[in-house]
């Protein structure tokens, strides 16, 4: 046997994977999509996208998505950051802490937040006993940004302290050598090293936030309805494959045009992501 | 005599609690090439970098051109840097990592291209403007840290075993290079290394260190000829170190055996270490009259540029011996050291003295 056909040989498990869960359900996605209900070919559901009560639920659902992405990169990076500069073995202890709630239940995190945040919650009962006046703010959009920051943050802080810690301390010694102050220090060698790690924090943060079902519904009290939702609504309350087959496709190659773009920036050895 | 530029005065510092420096005073004059030399631990890249603001030091100040810089952070000072790894920021290009200081001092973009083109020429790296930098050999891209750091116009250019990355032949072509380069800029140097032969190629003054200490300062002759201990003397070059008494002022006994040697002071009966590089142990008949020693040559390895020989003398001692003559093992033979050759030492006295074991095991890495 020679090599190449043992290659094949071992890669068969991950052939078949990507054939029945990616490629045959994409392949369903697409006819179902470009088809009406008595199957004949059609644009109309892919069009519908554009039709002002999927659009405006896409463009909100860009919008907190927007919003929590950069909510994630002001509070990831001087986490990141800071933990580049603690070269103590605890660090990386202090990084498993943050990615712990990762290997949780998505749908319990936010059933969590639920908790905290609801009238009757922890954090009002904390301010009710301190007097304080009570938030409300479960089934709004500020609930739905919070429960997005939360769940995707690691995604934030991990990319970026993997790109920080992979610049030398002689650097940025060097950078200060030559005259420049910490400021310019992070402006000129740190920042601009940092960004293939915030792009790929960016695409594991943004496009999760722009399909999110789950966070919308839960926190949102259904009062928000993201395209995620739109799409849910679909399939499972009015069930209109083709619709929201259609819509999907619209949303994947948006997200493809947006991978495109963000790939010009990510190092191409940026693959020692944990998860 | 010309001005110190760089003055260290008491300086300790402690890692982890750990001393690694202890109460170092150093002078360096300007427009020498100084080279900091010793094992690794030795504290050599520590007061480097203290010079280069890095590191505070625990106690002591650092002076530059007679102002106290002790606190002075790194931005500030007049010096540059070039490290081991290069440090270069990836990122740029060759041109911006050059630019990168010169940007930073908001001069002109004419002053700019025209200091690079500069620097390229002087690293004989013309037309590498545009190079990406991690498409560059490792001698590459350190000429173009000694660019970047020299188009700065330094007072004093720091080099932290800037070679240390390289291949022996790109290695000893740098060592030229740098000499090259420090005459034709007319700045000084401080060179810190572990290997003794590139001290010994480049530096119009070398410091031997060992655990914090300062062992010895001198030209590389006076380091290489009359080492003051026996760690100079095991850590430069090959040498066969024995113990010896000072009969009389030029009268040493050395395995029972009377030499002439040129040193005295040392009061009468007195137990001294005693060095002769294996170079200038003479090799001549057993009934040659200049004979002092007697043995027998017991192994030959050739070197290429010499036979590299041991010889047993009656009482057991070895010797190590360099000769561009062949001695066969088994031959019978005398042993000759001029006067001037014996290099004597005082024994040491102190503890700390004591503590410096000649350890060479880092030198000919």
């Amino acid at each position: 046997m020679n090599s190449k056909s043992r290659n094949k040989l071992i890669a068969a498990p991950y052939t078949i994977w990507m054939v029945g869960f990616i490629i045959i359900p994409l392949i369903f996605v697409v006819y179902y999509g470009l088809t009406n209900d008595k199957n004949v070919f059609t644009l109309d559901n892919v069009i519908s996208f554009f039709n002002p009560i999927h659009f405006r639920s896409f463009l909100k659902a860009f919008k907190l998505a927007f919003i929590s992405t950069l909510i994630c990169i002001i509070l990831a990076y001087p986490i990141a950051l800071i933990f580049r500069n603690s070269k103590t073995k605890k660090s990386s202890f202090i990084v498993y802490i943050f990615i712990l709630p990762m290997w949780m239940n998505g749908l319990l995190r936010i059933y969590a937040w639920l908790t905290l945040i609801e009238k009757k919650g922890v954090i009002n009962l904390i301010l009710t006993y301190l007097k304080l006046p009570n938030i409300n703010i479960v089934n709004t959009e500020t609930a739905i940004i919070l429960g997005m920051v939360y769940d995707f943050l690691p995604f934030m802080i991990l990319p970026l302290y993997n790109s920080l810690m992979k610049i030398n301390d002689d650097t940025l010694n060097g950078a200060r050598d030559l005259g420049a102050n910490e400021l310019q220090v992070f402006t000129r060698v740190i920042f601009p090293l940092s960004i293939p790690g915030m792009v790929s924090g960016i695409t594991m943060v943004f496009i999760p936030s722009l399909t999110t079902v789950a966070i919308s519904f839960m926190l949102g009290g259904g009062l928000y309805l993201l395209i995620g939702n739109v799409i849910e609504q679909e399939f499972l309350t009015t069930s209109n494959w083709h619709l929201g087959s259609g819509l999907s496709l619209v949303l994947i190659i948006f997200i493809f045009v947006v991978m495109g773009i963000t790939n010009k920036w990510t190092d191409k050895d940026e693959d020692s992501i944990i998860i | 005599m010309e001005n110190k530029l760089i003055d260290l005065v008491n300086i300790t510092k402690y890692f982890d609690g750990e001393m690694v420096i202890d109460d170092l005073n150093l002078s360096i004059k300007e427009n020498s090439f100084v080279t900091l030399l010793g094992p690794s631990g030795c504290g050599k890249t520590t007061t480097l970098r203290m010079i280069g603001g890095f590191l505070i030091p625990d106690k002591g100040q650092v002076f530059f051109d007679g102002k106290d810089i002790t606190h002075l952070p790194p931005e500030k000072r007049q010096l540059n840097t070039v490290f081991q790894k290069y440090a270069l920021f990836p990122h740029m290009n060759v041109a911006d990592n050059i630019a990168f200081g010169l940007k930073i001092k908001k001069k002109s973009k004419s002053y700019i291209d025209d200091k690079i083109k500069y620097a390229l020429k002087l690293v004989n790296l013309e037309g590498y403007e545009k190079r990406d930098i991690n498409a560059l050999s490792g001698g590459q891209q350190q000429r173009i840290a000694i660019a970047r750091a020299i188009v700065n116009e330094p007072k004093l250019l720091l080099l932290d075993e800037p070679l240390g990355a390289l291949d022996l032949k790109l290695r000893q072509e740098m060592q030229y290079e740098l000499i090259r380069l420090k005459n034709e800029l007319g700045i000084t140097f401080i060179y810190v290394t572990h290997d003794q032969e590139e001290a010994l190629t480049m530096s119009d003054t070398i410091v031997v260190m060992n655990q914090g200490y300062i062992q010895q300062m001198g030209t590389p002759e006076q380091i290489y000829n009359e080492p003051e201990n026996a760690f100079v003397a095991t850590f430069i070059g090959d040498s066969n170190i024995v113990d010896g008494i000072m009969i009389d002022d030029y009268v040493v006994e050395i395995v029972g055996k009377k030499f002439k040697c040129v040193d005295a002071g040392f009061g009468k009966n007195k137990p001294v270490d005693i060095v002769i590089r294996p170079e200038d142990v003479i090799i001549v008949e057993p009934n040659d009259e200049k004979a002092i020693l007697h043995g027998r040559m017991t192994h030959v390895i050739f070197k290429g540029e010499m036979y590299e020989m041991l010889c047993v003398t009656d009482d057991g001692k070895e010797w190590l011996v360099h000769s561009t003559s062949l001695h066969e093992p088994g031959k019978e033979v005398g042993i000759y050291v001029a006067p001037e050759n014996i290099q004597i030492m005082n024994k040491p006295t102190s503890e700390d003295e004591a503590a410096i074991d000649p350890i060479d095991d880092e030198a000919e890495e």
